[in-house]
């Protein structure tokens, strides 16, 4: 029954610092959203605000129809987890988890119950009267967790919660909190500055940049459809290609490589228009020799990359990289010619993406699936 | 997964280095600067001399006294005789002893403990998320208070609390009141506060410094009021700081003379805490192993302080591993 919107939010600090830049944004309820974007971009203060541990400089907020933007953290019905999980080390992970129902003057009885009840879901049954500085961090963050379900808020906030896990731990614990929202339905925002746990998570992402939200979108938008050049640089693995061209002749003219347009945006495009062409390394592949519509380079750096590798190479049109099979031979300085795929790649007028995305790709993976109970 | 065997078997080896590493760490360790012991302990005899000239001498020589019946002045001057345990069983029963040790708890409890303390920590409570002029202007205040020497501070105090010109009747409008004789306990007590409060305050607001935003945060966030955060949050982060602190002040104030600066103990015996009963006694009225017998009393007590809260604070430790 939570809805969280935010209209023009806008958060200035006392330096002067502006943290967030008129946000509007609605998440529905349900929804697992990912806040992601690079260090410093007010990812933090967007959370912090919606808890109300920030007041916002202008602009409102509200959760489940309420507006709540003058409203103290303790009084929004949320509860967040943070990158440091803050567990209290003089109380009992029981006490830890049953904190806030003691806040709210629950019975100690039915607070212990309630307490081992989130702790058998989440697999602590055993850890209860440990104290937080004897549980490894997998099984704090998991207290953590705990503590923010104990009380059923309207909304989760977590911080970067699995940024203090070692990989492995981390897509376990990815894997863990994706279940454990679709079973408890509650809307969720989530900040990361790891895509690879945006993507996997989020039933959508929003991309920010300096307090500005640079796009909206299911994760599988966001990566196949990146709306400007800044997204297109900052998501993916490997940072996708963005290459100066201009249109001649119906190509795209790449520093004299003629480059096919992507389907769909053969009209509009004007002759001798500076454009430019954007291709994921992963849908550029290097052909045995010189080809049509390649991209000529000489190899500079080749990275493994387990099962393929990443190469660099060095041409007219500046550096490239392209993923290839791992079993491909390459020795630096050898001549390559990189093809992109012609139906994953972008052109950016001014910035922004010319393609469109299909329209079935939209609202991909519906929130408020978990809601059926 | 393949490649989660290499790192595997490159840790082997770091494992048995760090193991052979280790071993020659207990020789080490019963010499830590190589020096060698002749040549350490020439390096320590001075200040064990020092401590044993100006320290350990003048301590022993101080319960030899309280054995004898010396005096300032007089026969006894000339030929002090053994009286045993005479002089400290005369001081326990002695009515001004005790009245004096009262009169020195509600000093330390009502400046110390509650006072510089209470205050301190409230100063630095307020201050926590100030910056700035303000901020300074406080810190700069109490800590002036600080530093100033006792006999300047005593005398401002004077003039604050004179009957006929005092600053603070004209302040109050209440002329002719002489607050020394009057109120002289509260006076003092007022004065220790306003004098020591610094000291906690800086401690605490180092103090409050390592209490984690994002605890207090998860309290607010759960709707914990200011009190519910300070019980619940700060206090058990910060306990140790406050035994520490309660323990350093409260050794202070029970051997502070600077309240005779004000009253000389008076009116009467009404401010006649235990430093300045002894001076009283020793100095004024002469009966010098008598007043070393109570010093050693009071050495006593203040080892009595020191013990309670050293063990309140060994089992913090026990209480809170990690
Ligand atoms: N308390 C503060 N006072 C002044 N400026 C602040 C404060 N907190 C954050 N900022 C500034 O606001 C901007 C946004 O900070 P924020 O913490 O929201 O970034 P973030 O996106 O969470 O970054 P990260 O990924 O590194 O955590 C930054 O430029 C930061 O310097
Ligand atoms: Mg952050």
């Amino acid at each position: 029954m939570a809805d969280i919107s935010m209209a023009a939010l806008t958060k200035v600090y006392p330096g002067g610092v502006r943290a967030l830049d008129g946000i509007d944004l609605t998440i529905a309820d349900g929804e697992f959203f990912a806040l992601l974007g690079p260090s410093g971009c007010g990812k933090t203060t967007l959370l912090r605000t919606l808890a109300g541990l920030e007041t916002a400089s202008s602009g409102s907020v509200g959760i489940g129809g309420r507006d709540v933007t003058a409203l103290p953290p303790g009084r929004r019905d949320v509860a967040m987890v943070f990158q440091d999980y803050a567990l209290f080390p003089h109380m009992s992970v029981s006490d830890n988890i049953a904190y806030p129902l003691r806040i709210q003057k629950v019975p100690g009885a039915t607070r212990r119950e309630k307490a081992a009840q989130t702790a058998a879901e989440l697999g602590l049954t055993d850890y209860l009267d440990r104290r937080p500085g004897q549980l490894s961090g997998g099984q704090q963050q998991r207290v953590a967790l705990a503590r923010a379900m104990a009380c059923h808020p309207q909304v989760f906030l977590f911080d970067e919660p699995l940024s203090n896990l070692d990989a492995r731990m981390r897509l376990e614990a990815r894997t863990f909190l994706k279940r454990l929202q679709r079973e408890l339905g509650v809307t969720t925002v989530f900040v990361t500055h790891d895509q690879a746990e945006a993507l996997a998570l989020a039933d959508r992402i929003a991309v920010m940049e300096s307090g500005r939200i640079r796009q909206l979108g299911t994760p599988a938008e966001v990566f196949r459809y990146p709306a400007n050049t800044f997204v297109a640089s900052f998501i993916g693995s490997t940072p996708m290609n963005l290459l100066d061209g201009q249109v001649a002749g119906g190509r795209i003219d790449v520093a004299g490589a003629l480059l096919p347009v992507p389907e769909g945006l053969e009209e509009g495009l004007a002759e001798g228009e500076k454009l430019v062409y954007g291709i994921r390394p992963e849908y550029l592949g290097l052909a045995e020799g010189p080809a049509e519509g390649a991209l000529r380079g000489a190899v500079r750096v080749v990275e493994n990359l387990g099962s393929a590798q990443l190469v660099t190479l060095e041409g007219e049109s500046g550096f490239v990289q392209a993923v290839v099979d791992e079993d491909r031979r390459l020795t630096p300085g050898e001549i390559g010619h990189a093809v992109p795929r012609r139906d994953r790649a972008l052109l950016y007028r001014d910035g922004e993406l010319l393609n469109r995305a299909p329209a079935e790709s939209g609202p991909a993976g519906r929130p408020g699936e978990g809601e059926a109970a | 997964m393949p490649t989660t065997s290499p790192p595997d078997a490159g840790l082997a080896p770091r494992g048995a280095g760090g193991q052979a590493g280790a071993a020659p760490r207990p020789a080490r360790d019963r010499d830590a600067a190589g020096l060698g012991r002749p040549r350490a302990a020439a390096f320590v005899t001075p200040a064990l001399l020092l401590i044993a000239a100006f320290l350990v001498f003048p301590a022993l020589w101080t319960i030899y006294l309280g054995l004898t019946d010396y005096r300032l002045t007089g026969l006894a001057a000339a030929d002090p005789q053994m009286v045993g345990l005479d002089n400290f069983t005369d001081a326990l029963k002695d009515d001004s002893f005790s009245h004096s040790l009262g009169l020195t708890l509600q000093f330390v409890v009502g400046s110390a403990v509650i006072g510089q303390a209470g205050l301190g920590f409230l100063i630095a409570w307020v201050m926590r998320n100030r910056r700035g002029a303000l901020r300074r202007l406080v810190e700069a205040l109490v800590l002036t208070a600080w530093i100033l020497p006792s006999s300047v501070i005593a005398f401002l105090w004077i003039a604050l609390l004179d009957r006929d010109d005092g600053t603070l009747n004209a302040a109050l409008h209440t002329p002719g009141t002489a607050w020394l004789l009057e109120h002289p306990m509260l006076s003092i007590i007022v004065f220790n506060i306003w004098r020591g409060t610094a000291f906690s305050m800086m401690l605490y607001a180092a103090a409050l410094g390592n209490v984690p935003p994002s605890h207090l945060e998860t309290a607010r966030l759960a709707g914990a009021s200011g009190w519910q955060q300070l019980r619940d949050v700060v206090f058990p982060r910060i306990r140790g700081h406050i035994l520490t602190n309660l323990l350093l002040i409260s050794l202070w104030t029970f051997n502070d003379f600077t309240p005779f600066l004000l009253t000389s103990g008076g009116p009467e015996d009404k401010t006649e805490v235990m430093p300045v009963f002894i001076y009283k006694l020793a100095l004024s009225n002469g009966e010098l192993g008598f007043g070393a017998a109570i010093s050693v009393l009071m050495l006593l007590i203040n080892l009595v302080i020191a013990v309670v809260y050293m063990t309140l604070l060994r089992r913090r430790k026990e209480d809170a591993p990690a």
